[in-house]
């Protein structure tokens, strides 16, 4: 409508009704509040989150609240909320609450203030993992992705090879051979980036050529190596490099980290191929916009849901496999308690005292399910289209 | 259509000789095989043609968003105001575009992003090549959101690109195109995906805008009925070069080439009422394998024996006709 259209008009033109305005945060809040089971999730998720917090603060320092370390062998394989035979213990080895909320195990200590120990470690093991994975995913299906047309000259992958061979002989104390192929990799360097200023030489040498030619696509290379990542059974994979490593938790974080970032990538390749063919990309390229906006501002966000989706599942995993190495007694090293070994002390115990096994059993489910209502919670509000549909 | 407007005769734009190539399947396709044309400052340029004929190939190079590995510019300059933009490194075109010359693509459906709001999009077009405060950002984003016609601006900021209609999102997109002010904008057959009443409020919103902002306009289209809206000159390609070009009452009133002609009479009108419309036989040829010599002979009615040999020069009609048929040029028959 032009302006003198609209003030002719003006006499009887009425401001047609809007929608209540909303901020994003409540928005998101409505939509939110619609799926019961993610706001349960989300519930469970902040109990957990405080039972983690609180119980790290409980049960550490010298002389903690609930001391998941404290050994009663004559109070062993006591069931949940039973009463401690008092003239038998110490007054320091009498529980703070008075009764066995979940039992004892084996050697007499509380599960409870096991319990409460071994979930910061499921959280951060989680939660560090899967964010290793999804950072290290998100960058390499980002650049396959977007970069993969690109090509990597066969002299590019040859140094990077040496490189390798050559730092790998240093560490591996062979000084004299790496040291000389590593200084061969400098010089080649320096005259690599010397021939570029200097030479304007036309002809070019058959070994010139080869080395200068096109290796492989950026593409192939990445996606490469996640296959052959997958390659290898990834528990196994963890195990091995756990009985190399000292046995620490931050070990295994990383390692938990390092092998699970193949999924993300996938995903995040996968998107990337899709929507950098969208005209919005070609859209914002004419708008002068640099690769790393396109690529982090407006192609990132549209990629991320089912990355978000594979994270939340992820760390459920992630809680699992820490658990499992835990079992096997690979995890984190004993005297700590993590759910995992409580649930693999328990199960030389399973029929005299089921609860052993149960109630970590029990704890993992409910976490890793609710990890996962969550996850799917989120989705369906990150994604604006969807939104309408509830 | 010079009404009143001074056509200012400086180029702005001047493509010269220019040729993308493809690659595909070991085939080298001739996507755009040396066309020339200009734009002047405050004059709407219109390239008209069928699909694949290499409109927006041509379009996308002037910008370099020219995918290579695939494509390539073998040949050629694109001077922008004294810059020859094909010369110019990724940083230096990052700042032309948007800030000098703007696009507007052909599907505004898909031409805007999914996750962000019609506010965060415009912002972020002006605030890429102007620091300005947020404050100042949003009322500069309403007033061109305003401009472009869109009713209640300030809420409409806060939409999401699927809430919006399809004309709509394209005065959208036409606002973002505008959000720096530039001095150039490539229309990529912007009211294609459009509704015919909606593809006649978008052409009045491109006249209004040029004239309060005296820009230049390159329109890109196959529809002639929309280019004899809004050109002032037009440019005729047909596979991948112009075979003609003259300003609006030339091209309509006295094509001088075979294929022009082909295109006018096949246009529907009130007179051809119940008769048979006329078509073009044959189609566009495959870029990758172009005939000999005049790449429109097979298709040409007018052909003679040294068409299907020698590729044919411009033949200059007068005041700025030109026409790529030697045949019609020397034999005199214009007629359709």
């Amino acid at each position: 409508m032009n302006p003198v259209e609209k003030k002719l008009n003006n006499d009887f033109y009425i401001e047609s009704p809007l929608p209540p305005k909303r901020t994003r945060m409540q928005e998101f809040r409505r939509l939110f509040g619609q799926n019961r089971l993610a706001i349960l999730g989300l519930f469970i998720f902040i109990l957990f989150f405080c039972c983690a917090v609180t119980g790290l603060f409980l049960t550490s320092g010298s002389r903690p609240i609930f001391d998941p370390a404290m050994v009663r062998l004559q109070e062993k394989l006591r069931p949940p909320l039973a009463k401690p035979t008092l003239d038998s213990l110490q007054p320091q080895e009498v529980p703070v609450l008075g009764v066995y909320l979940m039992g004892t195990d084996d050697l007499g200590r509380d599960v409870f203030a096991r319990m409460l120990q071994g979930a910061w470690v499921s959280l951060t093991v989680g939660f560090v993992a899967v964010g290793i994975s999804v950072l290290i995913g998100i960058f390499m299906g980002g650049i396959a992705g977007y970069f993969g047309q690109h090509h990597i000259r066969t002299d590019h992958v040859l140094l990077t090879l040496a490189l390798i061979l050559g730092t790998g002989l240093v560490i591996a104390n062979f000084t004299f051979i790496g040291t000389v192929i590593l200084l061969l990799c400098l010089a080649y360097i320096f005259y690599s980036l010397s021939a570029r200023h200097g030479s304007t030489k036309k002809e070019t040498p058959a070994l010139k050529a080869m080395l200068h030619s096109n290796a492989v696509s950026v593409d192939t290379l990445i996606m490469r190596i996640v296959d052959i990542m997958l390659c290898f059974p990834s528990f196994f994979l963890i195990l091995t490099v756990v009985a190399l490593l000292p046995a620490s938790i931050y070990n295994i974080m990383i390692v938990i980290g390092l092998t699970s970032w193949m999924g993300t990538t996938r995903f995040v390749r996968a998107e990337f191929l899709s929507l950098r063919e969208q005209d919005f990309v070609a859209a914002a390229k004419a708008l002068g916009l640099s690769n790393f906006r396109i690529i982090f501002r407006h192609i990132m966000p549209n990629a991320i849901a089912p990355v978000l989706v594979s994270a939340t599942i992820g760390i459920a995993s992630a809680i699992l496999t820490e658990a499992g190495l835990s079992f096997l007694g690979f995890g984190v090293p004993p005297p700590h308690a993590t759910w995992g070994n409580i649930l693999s002390n328990g199960k030389n115990f399973i029929f005299d005292a089921p609860w052993l096994t149960f109630i970590p059993g029990i704890a993992i489910l409910i976490v890793v399910l609710s990890f996962n209502l969550f996850g799917e919670g989120l989705r369906d509000v990150m994604n604006p289209k969807l939104r309408e549909r509830h | 259509m010079i009404d009143g407007r001074t056509t200012n005769d400086r180029p702005l734009l001047c493509v010269e000789n220019l040729k993308v190539y493809f690659q595909s399947n070991g085939a080298r396709a001739h996507a755009v095989d040396g066309i020339s044309f200009e734009v002047r400052e405050k004059e709407t340029v219109c390239i008209v043609g069928e699909s694949g004929c290499g409109k927006t190939v041509s379009a996308l190079s002037i910008l370099g968003l020219i995918p290579t590995p695939p494509g390539e510019i073998v040949d050629g300059q694109i001077i922008f105001s004294g810059q020859n933009l094909i010369k110019l490194d990724e940083k230096t075109m990052q700042k032309i575009r948007g800030n000098h010359i703007s696009m507007v693509f052909q599907e505004p459906l898909t031409s805007l992003n999914p996750v962000f709001t019609i506010g965060d999009q415009i912002g972020e077009a002006v605030y890429t090549h102007k620091q300005i405060e947020p404050e100042a950002l949003f009322k500069y984003c309403v007033q061109l959101l305003n401009d472009v016609g869109i009713p209640s601006p300030e809420q409409r900021l806060n939409d999401y690109p699927h809430q919006l209609s399809g004309g709509q999102r394209q005065r959208v997109m036409i606002a973002m195109a505008l959000a720096c002010d530039p001095d150039l904008i490539i229309a990529d057959e912007p009211t294609t995906a459009l509704d015919v009443t909606v593809q006649a409020q978008i052409l009045a919103l491109f006249r209004s805008i040029q004239k309060k902002r005296s820009m230049s306009v390159l329109y890109i289209s196959h529809d002639l009925g929309v280019v004899s809206a809004i050109a002032d000159r037009i440019y005729v390609m047909y596979a991948g070069i112009i075979v003609e070009q003259g300003n609006t009452d030339q091209i309509f009133r006295a094509a001088r080439h075979p294929y022009t002609q082909g295109l006018l009479a096949s246009l529907p009108s009130l007179s051809k009422r119940g008769k048979r419309l006329y078509s073009i036989p044959g189609s566009v040829p495959n870029p990758a394998y172009r005939p000999e010599g005049c790449p429109f002979h097979p298709r040409c009615r007018h052909r003679i024996l040294s068409c299907q040999k020698e590729y044919p020069g411009m033949c200059d009609y007068g005041e700025g006709h030109l026409g790529r048929c030697p045949v019609l040029f020397e034999t005199g028959v214009y007629s359709k």
